[in-house]
């Protein structure tokens, strides 16, 4: 393919037409990527099948029934309702999180700027490691969270390990991971907001709540928008951090939609069910990521017309 | 900008203050218990009172863990070259075929680009198990299981995207008529590219290897399903460390900060143009 786009070795006076380079330029690429659009048709085949690892003489189409299944499959009720739970709790608690801290460093100093250079170190740990920070730090014999827990009255606070308390504690690690990112992005809307209106309002002596509801907000909306739907779709999806942290457990507190479909997979072989509930949750995501690509394409464009 | 009120003030820098420990607080202390034997681990209260000691990385450095039941051998070291190993060349890999096809996207505007360049894009967004699992398969028919070949195949689902999207944007934003006027004193197209495009997006380029390879190193589940010991990276040879070490604290918070100074490092360096690159350029910085 390379060879192709070296005119050096071509012979004189060849030229790539101009309405093929384009696709030579980006066919490489496209082609990659082409290899693994194979295994989602796969999947989508495999969702319609009875098939199980353990029993491949058993496989053949059942036309359905994985879906079928589902209505009355407490299972997977419990999976819909982890996985929404867990994506809506996360977002919008960074949600909050994120722009409270994006408005205390909107003003540019230096103690500012450092700060919020620090907080992109979450962000940038891989999450599975993080829970495993976390998972150190909230060991019932010796974690520093435990007994910060047992200071405030909380004795045999057991965090991941029991099913009350198993769901806050991957929410805190998200939260811990992602926050900045919400953050980051929202500081950088916030400080390429034109100046003029707050000026202006300011000299009319306007309350600042006022200013901050009918002014910041409403021009901070597409970013809230692009950072929120950005962090739906990823943590409705969300694996790392739950595997890495209980593998879904204890029980089945937290066999969010990809916990589960893994745990399908390798531990009851059931390939069926674990390919139809990825296409349920692809289904969530493909909607999801229309609405924010829309969006996203908007601000692009006007970060685009600013640069 | 109005003044703010002495107790304004207060309440700001309290905020503040609260905000930077709990974010930085997990780091420090992990950093600190790495440094420390199981015996002042295990102290109730916990202190920061300590003789720092080196033997958790001597161990993990040299393989050789020494637990209750007897000498370990502990293959981290392998796990973090596999690391540095899969994220360099998944990212040097990225970028020749991401470059060019960014440069295309950003110049022509030809039939079927945009369709093409939301496929890529949507591979960000989709469900990677969908992928992956399907995937298993495959890889077992063409021989391709638990090799690093097919490990950075897969990577380039993150790499990809990012790099193209990262780039196309930067191309964009250099005027076309820099490149007319070369052309028109008779260089040829690929001389074009390589004289005034690439050097003029060089920054541009840079920020996205680099934060492809951030990526590329925290990913966690493709190389869960897809690889075995030998060839598993540090996010996925940490857990299994975990389980196999079962009690060896210190060691444990050795490797985790072995394993997130890399990206740490890269992330502090390349800060400026993170907000661009994880808003996939919709956010400028």
């Amino acid at each position: 393919m390379a060879s192709v786009t070296q005119p050096g070795t071509a012979p004189r006076g060849f030229r790539i037409s101009k309405r093929v380079l384009p696709y030579v330029l980006s066919l490489p690429a496209l082609l990659v990527c082409i290899g693994i659009l194979i295994p989602f048709f796969s999947a989508v085949l495999y969702s319609f099948q009875r098939y199980r690892l353990s029993q491949p003489w058993a496989r053949q189409f059942n036309w359905g029934e994985n879906y079928l299944n589902f209505f009355t499959d407490p299972g997977f009720w419990n999976t819909l309702r982890v996985s929404l739970l867990y994506a809506g709790t996360t977002v919008i608690l960074e949600l909050l999180l994120g722009l409270g801290i994006a408005l205390l460093l909107q003003r540019r100093s230096t103690v500012n700027n450092f700060i919020s250079i620090m907080l992109l170190l979450p962000l940038m740990t891989a999450p599975a490691l993080a829970a495993l920070m976390w998972k150190l730090m909230t060991n019932p014999g010796f974690g520093i969270l435990s007994y910060f827990a047992s200071l405030i009255g909380l004795e045999n606070f057991r965090w991941a390990s029991s099913p009350d308390t198993a769901l806050l504690t991957v929410v805190l690690v998200d939260i811990w991971v992602y926050t900045p990112f919400i953050m980051i992005l929202l500081l950088a809307g916030l400080r390429s907001l034109p100046t003029q209106p707050f000026e202006a309002a300011a000299l009319d002596g306007v309350p600042r709540t006022f200013v901050f509801f009918r002014i910041t907000l409403p021009m901070l909306t597409p970013y809230i928008l692009t950072a929120t739907l950005f962090r739906l779709l990823d943590s409705i999806q969300q694996f790392d951090i739950i595997y890495a942290m209980t593998q879904g457990g204890p029980g089945d507190t937290l066999t969010v939609f990809q916990v589960e479909a893994y745990l399908n997979f390798f531990q009851s072989t059931n390939v069926g069910r674990s390919a139809a509930l990825l296409i349920i949750l692809w289904a969530i995501t493909y909607t999801l990521s229309n609405v924010f690509i829309k969006n996203w394409l908007r601000l692009r464009e006007r970060a685009r017309g600013e640069a | 900008m109005e003044t703010m009120s002495p107790l304004e003030r207060l309440l700001r820098g309290i905020a503040l203050t609260l905000v930077v420990v709990f974010f930085m607080f997990p780091i420090v202390w992990i950093f600190l218990m790495s440094f420390q034997t199981n015996e002042t681990i295990l102290r109730i209260p916990p202190s920061v009172v300590f003789t720092p000691t080196l033997d958790n990385y001597a161990a993990l450095i040299t393989g050789k863990l020494q637990t209750a039941a007897g000498t370990l051998d502990i293959a981290f070291m392998r796990n973090l070259g596999n690391s540095v190993f899969l994220s360099v060349v998944s990212v040097a890999v990225a970028l020749l075929l991401g470059v060019p096809a960014a440069y295309a996207f950003a110049r022509h505007k030809f039939k079927g680009s945009e369709d093409i360049a939301f496929t890529l894009l949507s591979f960000r967004f989709a469900p990677p198990l969908l992928v992956l699992l399907p995937l298993t398969q495959y890889f077992q028919w063409l021989g391709l299981s638990n090799t690093y070949f097919g490990l950075i195949w897969v990577y380039q689902l993150i790499c990809l995207p990012l790099i193209l999207w990262i780039v196309r944007g930067y191309f964009e934003d250099i005027s076309a008529d820099v490149e007319y006027a070369y052309r028109i004193a008779g260089h040829s197209w690929f001389a074009t590219f390589r004289k005034i495009a690439l050097p003029l997006a060089g920054p541009g380029i840079a920020a996205a290897g680099l934060l492809a390879f951030i990526f590329a190193w925290n990913n966690f589940v493709f190389a869960l399903v897809l690889a075995s010991a030998d060839k598993q990276p540090v996010t996925v040879g940490a857990l299994a460390f975990v389980t196999a070490s079962g009690i060896q604290y210190g060691q444990i918070a050795a490797a985790i900060v072995l394993s997130i100074t890399p990206t740490l490092a890269l992330a502090l360096y390349a800060q400026r143009y993170l907000v661009e690159g994880l808003s996939l350029g919709a956010v400028k910085g």
